[in-house]
């Protein structure tokens, strides 16, 4: 299958290892992936934050990017939910029937990584190896938003030599939102505290989710504690093999 | 017409209030253990529904149908409460229900009411406007009259003095109740001693006081019924042992048929106290001449709904039952308490419905008081997309901003403007992240970021990470070079 990588703007910059695994992934599974370099960002952050109009070009963009690609698959489960629960909304206060029919075509083909690998793929065992114990955190969007429900859960019982202990509380909010971090960064504070307390509680080397969004958050304050508990994308974990460890 | 709701408007924006609340460490234990027992004992009884997702969608389509013909229902309500001997009321705002209801209880020479617990009532700051008039209201629902007797304010609306313990209610019983008298001397701290005072402090006035004043949980226009829904009975003597009962309910609150109750009883419980069935479900029409009050007024409370109505993707909140759920399924409510967000009614709902009851400005910072995570959508009956509602009132503020100059020169616009600019247009990006790599390199140590200026509201408490020297789309390029050669 041809694969059209979405990769996200905040793993573009800050989480260029993400991208590379997916792509690992997927070559090993036999199939080609593509980079449109058209691409940038979802416009999950305007959106979300308020700025309607300042995230309507940023749809448009993504809809001319990959109108034509066969799947889209994206290691980001808040820009997966962004597509998927408002681009329809989005794109009908636009007034331009043309960009509606694209989106609602779209969309039915725009897949988060985990998803797309169980639930498009039928795929559960990579040939992943990870001797590390980890623990996971379901972020909101893929838990409540995609509904990801067992899908990663799945994936990561598969790897080899993985430990993976249950995360307490794991359902809550690791308090992140975007801007809420930056607008409301007390309670945004309050609540990552509760969340890296529940880490630490696993005794885990490493936090694992589909985004690193809540985990850029979640590393924030592991590092400032000097807990030396890390966080990794879930793509880097299935990426690892004993042959080529993925770092 | 500007709706105030409460003192709304004067209370300092959530951030801040947050801010001393989460320091309170009395009030985060409280919220932390008060909100994980409610939300535990509600996901294990709606999990034994296997039809609630049926439920939450039959309920949320009478609540959307209700709201398209609100109109026609109201009168058929009007109509059906009048044929049955009872008077009813049209208060456009909360100074004319505060009026009505003085009004009604003046001419009955009344010095005193029980009341049943009533968000509304609290909406239109009904008890000081009685106090001010020499008339005494008696909250008899036990978490009001510890907020009453403690001189404090409501924090959840279904268990108001959720925020504070049975210790904490110890000491203001001691302070305001003549225990003495009552024949309580040495109180203890245990929870049935407490209630046994609070019996005994009220059962009098039960027996005392002519007038009741209750709101409802539910109006059903094809009967002309009221429905109250309460865990104590103490609604129940309020609502039958009065001469005269006056009921203030909102405009949203009214159901076509007796028979659509079946659902929200079936969820309501479930959804607020994590039961079943409430113990006391207390439904009247009007007057009967045998038995009950013999004077009966509803006052039907506009006070900003008709204007949320205008607002097709904000009139969703109308539909809330006031269950509280998405209260106590809140990260930021249970941390935070209700008291942070200056409002009658807090938490999720409270910050989409405030803002809309009332002026836009007058709750600026509720539309942000939120992470999105989505647990007040997925916990909620009616199935209210908080996060949407939330979401639109967060584009109403940006535009209403953008629309003054000082708005559109402040740091978030500016940098949201230029944000939208670069992501248009991939060389723009391209030398952005060059931009971003080289303004972070001497900030950077370890492979972190810990102070940055402009960054402070992050890096205060938060590491960030460094950005690395080649992006995603450079090795990609890097790489397909490579494969050409």
């Amino acid at each position: 299958m041809l694969v059209s990588l979405f990769v996200a703007c905040y793993n573009d910059l800050l989480f260029p290892q993400t991208g590379r695994a997916v792509v690992k992934v997927l070559e090993r599974l036999g199939h080609t992936v593509e980079f449109r370099s058209a691409q940038t960002c979802c416009g999950q952050m305007h959106y979300n934050t308020g700025y309607i109009r300042e995230s309507q070009p940023l749809l448009r963009r993504f809809v001319d990017t990959f109108r034509d690609a066969e799947v889209v698959c994206a290691p980001s489960s808040s820009c997966v939910a962004m597509i998927r629960d408002h681009y329809p909304k989005l794109a009908r206060e636009m007034n331009d029937s043309r960009l509606v029919a694209d989106v609602d075509q779209l969309v039915s083909r725009v897949f988060e990584f985990s998803e797309f690998l169980v639930k498009k793929l039928g795929v559960e065992d990579v040939g992943a190896y990870y001797p590390h114990r980890v623990t996971y955190h379901p972020a909101c969007h893929s838990l409540r938003g995609l509904k990801l429900g067992d899908i990663p859960y799945r994936l990561l019982q598969k790897v080899r030599s993985l430990q993976l202990i249950e995360l307490p509380e794991k359902e809550e909010c690791c308090g992140f939102g975007g801007t809420f971090s930056i607008k409301n960064a007390d309670t945004s504070q309050a609540m990552l505290a509760d969340k890296v307390r529940t880490i630490l509680d696993t005794e885990a080397e490493l936090c694992i989710a589909t985004d690193n969004s809540c985990l850029m958050h979640i590393f924030g304050s592991l590092h400032r504690g000097r807990t030396g508990v890390k966080t990794a994308h879930i793509a880097e974990v299935l990426a690892s093999t004993e042959g080529e460890p993925f770092a | 017409m500007s709706i105030r709701i409460g003192k709304a408007a004067e209370a300092p924006p959530f951030q801040e209030a947050a801010r001393h609340a989460l320091e309170d460490s009395q009030l985060r234990h409280n919220m932390r253990h008060a909100t994980h027992v409610i939300r535990n004992k509600r996901n294990k009884i709606v999990g034994e529904l296997p039809d609630w997702e049926q439920l939450r969608a039959t309920a949320s389509a009478t609540k959307a149908h209700v709201m398209r013909y609100l109109d026609l229902y109201l009168e058929k309500f009007e109509a059906n409460v009048t044929k049955a001997g009872g008077h009813v009321h049209w208060a456009s705002d909360a100074d004319e229900a505060r009026q009505i209801i003085r009004g009604l209880v003046e001419q009955h020479g009344g010095k005193e009411v029980i009341k049943v617990k009533t968000m509304t009532s609290e909406e239109i700051e009904l008890n000081p406007e009685l106090a001010a008039h020499g008339i005494t209201p008696y909250e008899t629902d036990l978490a009001e009259l510890i907020i009453q007797l403690g001189e404090d304010f409501s924090s959840h609306f279904v268990v108001p003095a959720l925020h504070i313990n049975h210790l904490q209610i110890r000491q203001i019983f001691k302070r305001k109740m003549p225990l003495e008298q009552m024949g309580l001397p040495d109180l203890g701290e245990k929870p049935p001693e407490l209630a046994e005072a609070a019996r005994r402090y009220l059962r009098e006035k039960f027996l005392r006081v002519k007038i009741g004043v209750s709101g409802a949980n539910f109006a059903v226009a094809e009967t002309g019924s009221l429905v109250v829904v309460e865990s104590e009975g103490n609604g129940r003597m309020c609502l039958t042992l009065p001469d005269v009962l006056i009921s203030l309910v909102g405009i949203e609150k009214v159901v076509p048929t007796f028979q659509d109750l079946e659902v929200f009883f079936n969820m309501l419980a479930r959804s607020a106290t994590g039961e079943r069935m409430s113990p006391y479900v207390s439904v009247w029409t009007a007057v009967n001449p045998n038995d009950g009050p013999k004077e009966f007024h509803v006052v039907l409370l506009d006070n900003g709904r008709t204007r949320v109505l205008e607002d097709e993707e904000g009139r969703q909140a109308l539909h809330c039952i006031r269950c509280a759920a998405c209260l106590n399924a809140c990260p930021v409510y249970g941390r935070t308490g209700g008291h942070a967000y200056g409002a009658v009614y807090p938490g999720p709902i409270g910050a989409i419905l405030m803002p809309q009851l009332q002026a836009l400005e007058h709750s600026q910072s509720l539309p942000y008081a939120s992470s999105l995570c989505g647990a007040c959508y997925e916990a909620c009956p009616v199935k209210i997309n908080i996060p949407e509602v939330l979401i639109h009132l967060r584009s109403e503020l940006v535009q209403g901003k953008q629309a003054r100059i000082g708005g559109r020169l402040s740091r978030e616009n500016i940098g949201m403007k230029m944000m939208s600019r670069v992501f248009q247009n991939e060389s723009r990006l391209r030398r952005a992240h060059k931009l971003a790599r080289l303004g972070q390199g001497p900030f950077k140590a370890d492979g972190v970021v810990s102070s940055m200026p402009g960054f402070s509201a992050w890096t205060r408490s938060r590491d960030l990470p460094a950005i690395p020297k080649q992006s995603f789309r450079e090795w990609w390029h890097e790489r397909q070079r490579e494969k050409r050669a």
